[in-house]
């Protein structure tokens, strides 16, 4: 993985510092709230329902053993002992002290780590592929691209004040995996004629209040002009996005208010002025792309005789092979999901024990380097196939074991009224109320592939709209209640739910969706997924199965 | 008003003319856009042109060789769209004085330098609250940048000012 150099550790230190004299400055009323606010939160810092919260980056999504001690550590230093892993593939602090954070991101800093544009109206951590540079279906490694993203856009003088935030994310497989089609801006790797690799642009994708699905604004960016193309979208936006109303601010509302065809000329023009100027150094490039080079792996067989006896002989361990590996690019090796799921856990949540525990699974049964997903769970990448009987013996000695990646109780939640200012209902005791509706190993294995996502409020960070089945908690006098959407997708075709049913109470969602399952299984056909059941039969046979709920 | 180069406060030497005033003989002279080619006419005059919040550029990217100043209005703060609008100034081939004028925080200085700006304006209450030392600190807090780092010193004008 990518290394800093002097210049990468001498900014991130001058970034505490000058955060440090920041704090200070509104603490002597030098600065006013409503100043301090937009530099707090470029810094990660929220203030949240209860307390500060701090977000910190794990740019697209890579970070080594040695950095998943240091998160540990701060979680048990300055935290109640646990973390929050999330869907932008960060993880998040939520008790600590304002006076605490600049030593905070100075014990970051220590290990080449940091809280910048986590947050705030900027370019924010660049999310990826978790599966980058080993899944076998992909065509390059998009890190280089992102870390080349993550230095392009690290304190941008021109979109450090932008109309709102703005989220890219890349993936270097036609198999989406980073649910590109729901972000500002969404790369994919594609190959022109010629066989050169480079990226389809998508623009406008969100979910929020107001959801969409993003738009290709060109079919093919060279590499070597990905960052003026970038730039010319940026400063269309920069311009233009509006600023009159916050709920319109995103770049999405922009394309759909001028329309794709106007705001790609714009885009188009911008490049022109842009693209002889913002040109990338080749020789930095070759640097980080070097620091991405494949580890040294053993050459294994295919098949391993340690695997498939243990694989015969115990259930359980066959169980959680089925479920949480992905084929891996290295003959011998797989990438595994570690599930931050257990039935009735708090979504995406590790205690500082279980990152330690991940730091050391890292080191021993691979080459150091972890991964996050935007579905918050952790990956191994590089795994011998031959030492997955170890591998999940240690997960198993720390509750690390959850069979279910992609299943029912794989749910996605924000931190939602317990924790969050914004939150409308909470989010976390429903997914406790499902997974442990459908906990049952073998009921979830029946069911297969179906994505539950959780939002606490209409912004949307549980990613609801995007969810096979998705759950968006609101409030009306006083009480929450629940709405459901279903047939959404992230990845892949990517689709928006629609809406469906009457509003439920908290109680009622899972009795709402074990409806909708019964459904789909009486229904599937061989082989058919919950989502392509629902794609089959349409919206309105599910729908009608929700409307008894509650009666 | 007071006004902040790399020097610290600064006294201005430009004098604003508003819609109606008659236009000085001689001197620096800031103007609004419908009054440039009235005091693009008077000979002794150096010109400077006030660009509203915001507002795009159009024309006057077409006509900077005559203009000695452009002066960049911030209704708020956290409006960032003069951040582009000054780099495309700089992009146009624009070599006079960039100023940034309004509501702006001393921590956005060494961003509005990397834009091409060379000064900011402020008002008497805003200028109070942030002291020359604020000013000092924000330029020196953060070395290097990674935006020089990652492109290729372009043939000229540079796509990031350099410090």
């Amino acid at each position: 993985m990518y290394r800093y150099d002097d210049f990468d550790d001498r900014f991130v230190r001058a970034r505490v510092a000058e955060f440090r004299g920041q704090v200070e400055r509104r603490l002597s009323g030098e600065l006013t709230e409503a100043e301090f606010k937009p530099l707090r939160l470029m810094n990660g810092l929220y203030l949240q329902l209860h307390a500060y919260m701090l977000r910190v980056a794990i740019p697209y999504g890579t970070l080594s053993a040695v950095q998943m001690r240091i998160l540990a550590e701060i979680a048990e230093r300055w935290d109640r002992g646990y973390g929050h892993f999330t869907t932008r593939q960060n993880i998040q602090f939520n008790w600590p002290k304002l006076e605490d954070v600049p030593d905070i991101l100075e014990r970051l800093a220590d290990v080449e780590m940091h809280a910048i544009q986590t947050s705030g109206n900027c370019i924010r951590n660049v999310t990826a592929d978790a599966f980058a540079g080993v899944a076998a279906d992909e065509i390059e490694d998009p890190r280089p691209t992102a870390e080349l993203m993550r230095q392009w856009s690290t304190r941008h003088p021109e979109f450090s004040f932008l109309p709102r935030k703005f989220k890219i994310a890349i993936t270097g497989s036609p198999n989406d995996r980073a649910a590109t089609k729901v972000h500002d801006i969404g790369l994919r790797m594609v190959r022109n004629d010629t066989g050169e690799p480079g990226y389809e642009v998508a623009v406008g994708g969100g979910q929020g209040r107001t959801p969409m699905i993003a738009s290709v604004v060109r079919d093919f960016v060279p590499k070597d002009e990905l960052l003026a193309y970038l730039e010319a979208i940026m400063r269309v936006y920069n311009l233009h996005g509006r600023r009159d109303n916050k709920f319109k601010a995103r770049i999405k509302i922009l394309v759909h208010e001028l329309g794709l065809k106007a705001f790609s000329e714009q885009v188009e023009a911008a490049y022109e002025e842009l693209r002889g100027r913002v040109r990338v150094d080749p020789e930095l490039v070759r640097t980080i792309e070097a620091a991405f080079a494949p580890p040294a792996y053993d050459h294994l067989p295919e098949a391993s005789p340690t695997f498939g006896r243990a694989y015969e002989a115990i259930p359980e361990f066959a169980r959680w092979a089925d479920t949480n590996l992905l084929q891996h690019k290295a003959s011998g090796y797989v990438a595994v999901t570690v599930s931050l799921k257990p039935i009735g856990g708090i979504p995406g949540d590790a205690t500082s024990e279980q990152m330690r525990a991940l730091a050391d699974a890292a080191d021993r049964f691979g080459f150091g380097e972890l991964r996050v997903t935007h579905e918050q769970n952790i990956v191994l990448p590089d795994v011998r196939t031959d030492q997955l009987l170890a591998l999940w013996r240690h997960l198993v000695a720390h509750g690390l074991d959850t069979a279910n990646r992609g299943l029912v109780t794989d749910i996605i939640a924000c931190p939602g009224m317990d924790y969050c200012s914004l939150a409308t209902a909470r989010s976390i005791p429903v997914a406790q109320a499902i997974s442990e509706r459908f906990g049952d190993p073998d009921r979830q294995q029946a069911i297969g592939p179906l994505a539950i996502k959780i939002s606490g409020c209409i912004n949307a960070c549980g990613h609801h709209h995007v969810g096979h089945i998705g759950v968006l908690g609101l409030e009306k006098n006083g009480e929450e209640y629940y709405q459901l959407t279903l047939g959404g997708a992230p990845e892949g075709e990517a689709a928006l739910g629609k809406r469906a049913g009457p509003g439920l109470a908290a109680a009622e969602v899972p009795v709402a969706i074990e409806r909708l399952v019964d459904h789909y299984l009486a229904a599937r056909a061989d082989g058919e997924t919950f989502l392509q059941t629902y794609r089959r039969l349409g919206h309105e046979t599910f729908k009608e199965v929700l409307h008894a709920v509650g009666d | 008003m007071p006004l902040v180069t790399e020097h610290g406060y600064t006294p201005d030497d430009w004098q604003t003319v508003d819609d109606e005033a008659p236009l000085p003989t001689a001197g620096k002279v800031v103007v609004p856009p419908a009054r440039l080619d009235e005091a693009l006419a008077v000979e002794r005059l150096r010109v400077g042109v006030d660009v509203a919040g915001g507002v795009p550029l159009g024309n006057l990217l077409r006509r900077l060789t005559r203009i000695d100043l452009v002066r960049l209005r911030f209704d708020s703060f956290s409006d960032g769209r003069g951040f582009s609008l000054a780099r495309q100034l700089r992009e146009a081939g624009f070599e006079g004085q960039l100023r940034a004028a309004g509501h702006i925080i001393a921590d956005q200085w060494p961003l509005l330098r990397d834009c091409g700006i060379d000064e900011v304006e402020l008002d008497d209450a805003l200028a109070s609250r942030q002291p020359a030392a604020s000013w000092r600190e924000a330029a020196g807090a953060i070395v290097g940048s990674y935006q020089r780092r990652v492109t290729l010193p372009a043939v000229r004008p540079e796509p990031f000012a350099q410090p």
